[in-house]
């Protein structure tokens, strides 16, 4: 019995030992967890509230209105309309089925489109939006909104959409807009930043070129949502902001007419201001219509414009690299005379060919032009005499003046990403880009634009600018800089040696056109206000061989690839000239007569409108 | 002296047995189970649905249950010491054999009024049986290798029986209910060390054998970034709930973590983590004093116990409860792996809230009957 008392009492020290330990254990671990909590609840209690609100608020983003483009006169020429789309969400609709099939009836939508939505639908979360169609018609958006009552959960939406109220006239200009894609999202941070599906981005010209500006900024709506991304309750909704409206320096009226002047046929015109470097017009053609991009283009309308032999996807005022032809001519007169290789009184007999370094070079009137000056021989567009000052000439002294008046490099610098730059050869391009030595012979062809020399028509008209604003040096533009609007810079670099060669070859162009044997004569306006001056050009597209300089065929008879481009340069009014223009016809034969008489038509409208051009400026002088 | 004398007869009345009552700690009780009712109630958006029905049904229900064990002789638990613990494990045979099974684990018995989970019944079971063995035994013998043996294969059996439902979470608990009772009896603590370090040097080829998504849990614990929307999604929403109640909390049903559907399974493991958000560090700690009361009270219930058996089990089970509290906190904090353990009286589940309850019963039984000696 006192064994097992003392045994008894052993035990309970030890249990009493142990309960002790236990005991302060438990005090530490407890003051452990409270100092965690402590630490999580008090210390870093901003962080996690942090994360906690970016767990529940999450932001909806509304597609951004995007800028407008204005021209000249403040016609908007791409704007924004309002477009009615009808919307579905899917987990608000009770017996989806039944809905989906009511729309397809009502909107009549063909079995190809209606699985391209049920496609659609399997791919969204329950609770995003599904566009059903983003393009109705007033009479199907209205024929949904009298059915609404049996079609539970469909939205019919008023959306701002993109429109082009001058469809095919400013195509290659303004470009156009189309769902962004992968690779707009990733190389524009821009367009990164405001993505929303459906969101539509420029994909050429200057849609493209202006996009940072046109986008604007979002609507944002802030909701809070739960774990599954559900939307529980708005908390805020902010406005985003119009992008912004681009004025151009284009005039919709002249625009058009350059429209309907190459109607039918490819080639370009574009027009400038002489003075400030504003493009009055710029037009490429054949042309499509942009809206038909911008709810996406159906296959057979986009096989119809790809496979169009013409060419309507290429903006051939940018994009066309084409022999200048004779349109390089007062630019090889104009090189000769400041380097001193001739004088205007320089004579050169022309005998309808001429033998140089064992080659026959031909002139294109077969007979000869007989003795020619350099002011009768820019008139007729003597290509003998031009080959011989181009032969003492040399190509390099050529190409500096001719990359001087703009030739051989981008017009509008990094504005289009398209633009061609043209070439402006020489002998050390040869050697550089194919390795050969320049023969002598291709000195005399680039002397009548031909042969390696390349130049885009936008190239042409500023070079025929420089010419006519007595040769000074200007920055083509498009856009209006509301800053310094309009105003005619005073200080001119000049690009010559001796404004007496600028001179001369003004004149001589005047004669080319209206003095009798100038090769646009029949083209020339009398009345002095519109009266203008110009140069023709002819390129060749294939060589001339000798059969076909027996056959001499009329323009129709020859296959129409194989035709010449119809080339025209001019300026006006011949006093006080103030616009350029260049032209262009593919394949449209000879300079004279295809080309030129459009550049009639232009000059009376485009000096008819001066005055209104004007008004505009002074409207924003008196403003200021 | 006096009640000395009186209460040498087993015969007490009742009004004294509900005079010597511990009301700190039904007190403390009915304080959490209050607690648990409002934070169920949260879980349910702020309304009364079904977890907060059937929360109060069995909060009542039960806490009647320890009420009416309270008055059941201290004598009658140390009797049934050994045959309830066959009980249960009898139980979990049947369990393993033809239990229910409910995402991936085979863990309940279906009894029509209630599924029943035997495993947590054994964490309360296996300390009755483990305190009553050691209750006589003479403290030589407790360091004998038979006795070890014995001890260490009742704690075994259990928890082979829970590892193959599989609910690797529940054996351990179990475990550690056994080792406390195994602690308190006075084992060589040598014995524990050395258990300790080979538990250390053997955890490379435990984690070997655990189950994919067992390893997942430890290295997710490790670095929860690691895999934020799978296995660490739990972990991370966890501390943002409780890191974003701040001091005082967003206030009752405005927990944003809860109410939005982030918490994972708030109304069992992680109910703490609800509750820290709404009311903060002030009514989180405000919950652990309490908790810590209750475990004092056991514990001092255990001291003025005159038997040995009643000391050794409200020692072990006031460790046992303190070491449930301390898993499942450290789980939700962000200290362990998950590994499911729920908290005492607030988590959702009837088998938990029984388990707990008898426990309570026992040590309330222990109270009253204080002067109660055992042969």
């Amino acid at each position: 019995m006192i064994n097992s008392s003392s045994d008894n009492v052993r035990k309970l020290n030890s249990l009493n030992r142990r309960m002790f330990i236990t005991g302060s254990l438990k005090f530490f671990i407890m003051i452990g967890l409270v100092s965690r909590l402590f630490f999580l609840q008090v210390k870093e209690n901003k962080k996690y509230l942090t994360l906690s609100d970016k767990n529940r608020i999450r932001e909806w983003k509304l597609a951004p209105v995007r800028g407008e483009f204005l021209d000249y006169f403040g016609n908007i020429i791409a704007g924004n309309f309002e477009a009615y789309q009808l919307h579905i969400i899917p987990e608000q609709v009770e017996n989806f089925r039944y809905v989906i099939y009511r729309v397809k009836d009502l909107l009549e939508l063909s079995d190809k489109q209606f699985k391209k939505i049920l496609k659609k639908k399997n791919e969204i979360k329950p609770w995003e939006t599904l566009i059903v169609s983003d393009n109705l018609s007033w009479n199907k958006f209205s024929k949904i909104n009298n059915h609404l009552y049996d079609l539970n959960g469909v939205k019919p939406v008023i959306s701002i959409s993109r429109n082009y109220p001058y469809k095919e006239n400013f195509t290659h200009l303004i470009g156009y807009v189309s769902q962004a894609n992968e690779n707009d999202i990733e190389t524009n941070e821009q367009i990164k930043k405001n993505f929303v599906p459906g969101l539509k981005v420029g994909k050429v010209g200057l849609e493209k070129s202006f996009e940072n500006d046109l986008i604007g900024t979002n609507d944002i709506e802030r909701y809070e949502v739960n774990a599954y991304g559900r939307r529980i309750s708005q908390l805020e909704f902010q406005k985003g902001e119009k992008g912004k409206t681009i004025k151009l320096t284009i005039d919709t009226e002249i625009q058009k007419l350059t429209n309907e002047l190459l109607k039918d046929q490819a080639g370009s015109i574009c027009v400038m201001d002489i003075y400030t470097g504003s493009i009055i017009a710029m037009h490429s053609s054949p042309s499509f219509d942009p809206n038909l991009f911008v709810f996406g283009i159906s296959q057979d309308d986009w096989q119809l414009i790809r496979n169009d032999p013409m060419k309507p996807l290429v903006n051939k005022t940018l994009q066309g690299n084409y022999s200048p032809g004779s349109t390089i001519k007062p630019i090889v007169a104009l090189s000769a005379l400041e380097n001193g290789i001739i004088n205007p009184n320089f004579t050169v007999k022309c005998n309808g060919k001429t033998e140089m370094y064992g080659q026959t070079y031909h002139c294109w009137k077969k007979k000869g032009h007989g003795f020619m000056n350099l002011r009768n021989a820019m008139k007729q567009s003597c290509d003998t005499y031009f080959y011989e000052i181009a032969r003492r000439l040399g190509v390099d002294k050529l190409s500096v003046t001719a990359k001087k008046f703009g030739l051989g490099e981008k017009v509008f610098g990094d504005l289009f990403d398209i633009e061609k730059k043209g070439l402006i050869p020489n002998t050390e391009w040869k050697k550089n880009a194919l390795g050969k030595g320049w023969l002598l012979g291709e000195t005399i062809i680039t002397g009548i634009g031909q042969g390696y020399i390349q130049t885009t028509p936008i190239q042409l008209c500023l070079m025929t600018a420089q010419i006519a604003n007595g040769g000074h040096k200007i920055y083509p533009k498009i856009i209006v800089d509301e800053d310094n609007y309009d105003i005619i810079n005073d200080k001119f670099t000049p690009l010559y040696e001796n404004s007496k060669n600028i001179k001369i070859i003004q004149d001589a162009m005047f004669g080319s056109t209206n003095e009798v044997m100038g090769t646009s004569y029949r083209s020339r306006i009398d009345n002095p206000k519109y009266q203008f001056a110009g140069k023709t050009g002819t390129a060749q597209v294939k060589k001339i061989t000798e059969k076909d300089r027996e056959l001499d065929l009329k323009t129709f008879e020859i296959p129409y690839e194989d035709r010449d481009h119809a080339l025209y340069i001019a300026f006006g009014p011949y006093k006080n000239p103030r616009y350029a223009l260049s032209i262009i016809v593919e394949h449209g034969g000879n300079g004279s007569t295809t080309a030129a008489p459009m550049a009639k038509k232009l000059f009376k409208s485009i000096i008819d409108r001066h005055l209104l051009r004007e008004a505009i400026n002074n409207k924003k002088y008196l403003e200021i | 002296m006096y009640q000395h004398t009186r209460l040498t007869s087993n015969n007490l009345n009742f009004f004294y047995k509900f005079r010597n009552f511990d009301y700190i700690l039904l007190t403390c009780i009915l304080l959490l189970g209050f607690i648990s009712l409002a934070t169920m109630y949260s879980t349910d958006g702020g309304k009364i649905l079904f977890h907060t029905k059937s929360h109060f049904t069995k909060l009542i229900t039960f806490t009647f249950m320890m009420l009416f064990f309270s008055f059941i002789n201290i004598k009658f638990w140390f009797s049934i010491g050994y045959f309830s613990y066959l009980i249960v494990i009898g139980l979990l045979v049947w369990t393993y054999l033809f239990g229910i099974t409910s995402s991936g684990s085979q863990r309940w018995i279906d009894l029509y009024f209630i599924n029943l989970q035997p495993s947590e019944l054994m964490k309360i079971f296996i300390i009755l049986c483990l305190a009553k063995y050691f209750h006589r035994m003479k403290l030589e013998q407790v360091n004998s290798i038979y006795t070890i043996l014995t001890s260490l294969i009742i704690i075994i059996l259990p928890m082979g029986l829970v590892i193959v439902q599989p609910d690797l979470g529940t054996s351990v608990l179990i475990a550690i209910s056994g080792i406390a009772v195994l602690w308190f009896a006075g084992i060589n603590h040598k014995y524990f060390i050395f258990t300790m370090l080979g538990f250390v040097i053997s955890l490379p080829f435990i984690i070997a054998f655990l189950k994919p998504y067992q390893k997942l849990r430890v290295l997710t614990f490790l670095n929860p970034d690691r895999d934020p929307l799978g296995s660490g999604y739990q972990i991370i929403q966890s501390k943002i709930a409780v890191g974003s109640g701040g001091l005082f909390g967003k206030g009752f049903l405005k927990g944003t973590q809860s109410y939005l559907e982030f918490l994972p399974e708030k109304h069992t493991d992680f109910i703490f983590t609800l509750f820290s958000e709404e009311f903060g560090f002030v009514g989180s700690a405000f919950l652990l004093i309490i908790y810590a009361i209750i475990i004092y009270r056991i514990v001092a219930i255990g001291a003025q116990s005159r038997s040995y058996f009643a000391k050794i089990f409200c020692y072990s089970f006031g460790a046992a409860i303190f070491v449930y509290i301390t898993i499942n906190m450290s789980m939700v904090l962000g200290l362990l792996p998950i590994v499911g353990s729920p908290l005492p009286i607030m988590s959702y589940g009837g088998s938990s809230m029984l388990a707990t309850m008898i426990g309570f019963g026992i040590v309330m039984s222990a109270k009253v009957h204080n002067q109660q000696s055992i042969a």
